[in-house]
């Protein structure tokens, strides 16, 4: 279980790290600066297995995948949106971000809700105010990645090809 | 059958694709640049297999370049040695990487292009499917020559007339903008077609996929025709390539058809802070501006610096704006020397820099103070973006920033084009 911590619709990827702090790939480093300038006490106070909650089209703008690494970097159990930006959501897959798409729960949460998530059902659990939600499920071949914890490992393991056997 | 990204999938896999369908794609460039090859090498080494095809890849020094720092030297240095090790063919320098790829001629009609940065929709101008990705799968692609991708539905965008004098392809892509929304286009082919794109020259069809990645779309399409591939065969390497196919829509079916009349059009301006904050140009009038930037991948093209041109010839800027102008590539830099456009702009008061894009992602050359109010040619304007939170970012179209410069303030460029005309 983790602090939920809570964010706007249409999250950029600069807002979630800005540019001039690109020049890391290091992701502790890179958490050091995360939503700096929208939250700045995320990056001081974050505590591993706080949950992210984003509104809707969260990671919108650039390619940056500095911004899911970011995030990752936080220790940041998941992250909850409505709906992500497609390249922010396949990076997010790719690098092992656990992201679950649930606007039930986005609606819902508040700022320092105490929140238990099960990533592989889908279920999270609002311990706060007792409420349950249940994410989107993901297609098969993106919980092949998921499961591998990011394509890195799953392409260690496999062809690309047995993505979509 | 289908939209212009089932036609290209189609002809891609050798079999009929539909919207929905999963499909593991041959790749035929893979873009990076300094900012996202980093991460790439890093993927690559982990995977620990060889490279597919080096022939393949394209690396571009462009986002902070020349360095502006030493920790982007080393990340240059980095990439040059990751090069160097795996002789890989190309590596470019000399301009912003989607000019680049374009002028090169990598980006041909019914080709697949994946880059390491947002704005590779860029490619769809050239009927080509372009797309941006991460880093990772960029390191994925260099070794399986592979991408996924789901056949996305497509969202026709029909403009139809002719714009006044003073309105451009910019200005039209904004109003879109405001039109659709930030997440308007998320997950879809936004296809831009009808008599206005039919008549349109490529520098300005260019706009239109570029900033399809503004709403959120997958990739922004425009069927290749003869004006396509007149630009290919005279304009860039692609010479000798082809011949090139005109891929069109065949009996499409389409989730949304948005129907534009551009006639009656103003210029348009995406207001501080979202792209969908669009007004037409009267209301934000006279606002005053502290610097006016004139470059990127959207519009720094020759014949948005030749604009630019025609209107500061003989002037000089608001001696209390900076006003920077950056050339797309460096083949577009030195035509417009051999004309004398560079000098003009000098003679105008404006900074002429080398290429690149550093000041529209807040790294140098260009990066806005606490309180200031930029007027760029850019095509986005999130919070910090080009340096302080604090400052505030303006989108329009290469004249209106021109006339912008001259007053310091917002300005219709509608007036001192109808006296230079």
């Amino acid at each position: 279980m983790g602090k939920a911590w809570t964010f706007g619709e249409n999250m950029n990827t600069d807002e979630i790290i800005p540019g001039r702090y690109n020049i890391t790939i290091d992701p502790i480093e890179l958490a050091k600066n995360v939503f700096c300038e929208v939250k700045p006490e995320y990056a001081k106070n974050f505590k591993p297995g706080d949950v992210i909650v984003g509104g809707q089209n969260f990671g919108c703008g650039s390619s940056r995948e500095h911004a899911p690494i970011a995030i990752k970097g936080s220790q940041a159990k998941c992250v909850i949106a409505p709906s992500f930006a497609r390249i922010f959501f396949r990076n997010a897959i790719n690098i092992g971000l656990p992201i679950l798409e649930c606007p039930e729960a986005v609606a819902d949460i508040a700022e320092g809700d105490d929140i238990e998530v099960n990533l592989s059902s889908g279920e999270i659990f609002n311990r706060t105010n007792g409420h349950q939600y249940q994410a989107r499920p993901l297609p098969d071949f993106v919980l092949k990645i998921a499961e591998a914890g990011g394509i890195v490992n799953f392409l260690k393991e496999h062809d690309i090809q047995e993505l979509l056997a | 059958m289908g939209t212009l990204i089932e036609e290209i999938f189609s002809r891609k896999v050798g079999n009929t694709v539909h919207t929905g369908e999963i499909l593991l794609l041959d790749v035929d460039y893979i873009m990076s640049h300094d900012n996202t090859t980093p991460l790439a090498i890093k993927a690559f080494r982990e995977i620990g297999k060889p490279i597919h095809d080096k022939s393949r890849i394209v690396i571009h020094l462009d986002h902070a370049y020349p360095a502006p720092n030493v920790l982007a030297a080393e990340n240059h240095r980095k990439i040059i040695d990751f090069v160097k090790e795996q002789e890989l063919p190309y590596l470019f320098q000399q301009g912003v990487c989607h000019q680049v790829m374009i002028e090169e001629g990598f980006v041909t009609p019914g080709s697949i292009l994946i880059g390491a940065d947002s704005h590779s929709n860029t490619y769809g101008a050239m009927g080509a499917f372009g797309t941006g990705l991460g880093s990772t799968e960029i390191g994925v692609a260099w070794v399986t020559g592979k991408c996924w991708f789901k056949v996305p539905e497509t969202i026709r965008v029909e403009l139809h007339g002719q714009t006044q004098q003073g309105v451009y392809a910019k200005d039209v892509m904004i109003h879109i903008a405001g039109l659709l929304g930030m997440d308007g286009g998320t997950y879809r082919s936004v296809e831009f077609g009808g008599d206005y794109i039919d008549q349109l020259p490529m520098h300005e069809r260019i706009i239109f996929p570029n900033m399809s990645t503004e709403i959120g779309a997958k990739c922004g399409l425009i069927a290749a025709d003869d004006v396509t591939i007149n630009y290919l065969e005279n304009e860039t390497l692609a010479k000798g390539k082809g011949p090139f196919e005109q891929i069109r829509p065949v009996n499409p079916h389409y989730e949304r058809v948005l129907e534009i009349d551009v006639s009656t059009l103003a210029p348009q301006i995406a207001c501080h802070p979202d792209v969908d904050n669009v007004r037409p140009l009267g209301q934000v009038e006279g606002l005053e501006v502290q610097e006016v930037y004139i470059g990127t991948c959207t519009n720094a093209r020759y014949e948005d610096l030749e604009i630019v041109a025609n209107l500061l010839k003989g002037k000089r800027v608001n001696p209390y704006t900076r006003v920077i102008v950056t050339p797309a590539s460096a083949r577009i830099y030195k035509k417009a020397l051999q004309n004398g456009l560079i000098e003009i702009l000098m003679d105008a008061g404006c900074t002429v820099t080398g290429t690149g894009c550093g000041a529209c992602i807040g790294r140098h050359g260009g990066i806005l103070a606490p309180g200031e109010r930029a007027l760029t040619t850019m095509n986005r304007n999130f919070i910090g973006r080009m340096g302080s939170p604090l400052s505030e970012i303006y989108l329009a179209s290469p004249a209106t920033a021109a006339v912008t410069a001259l007053t310091g303030r917002i300005t219709d460029p509608r007036k001192s084009l109808e006296t230079i005309s």
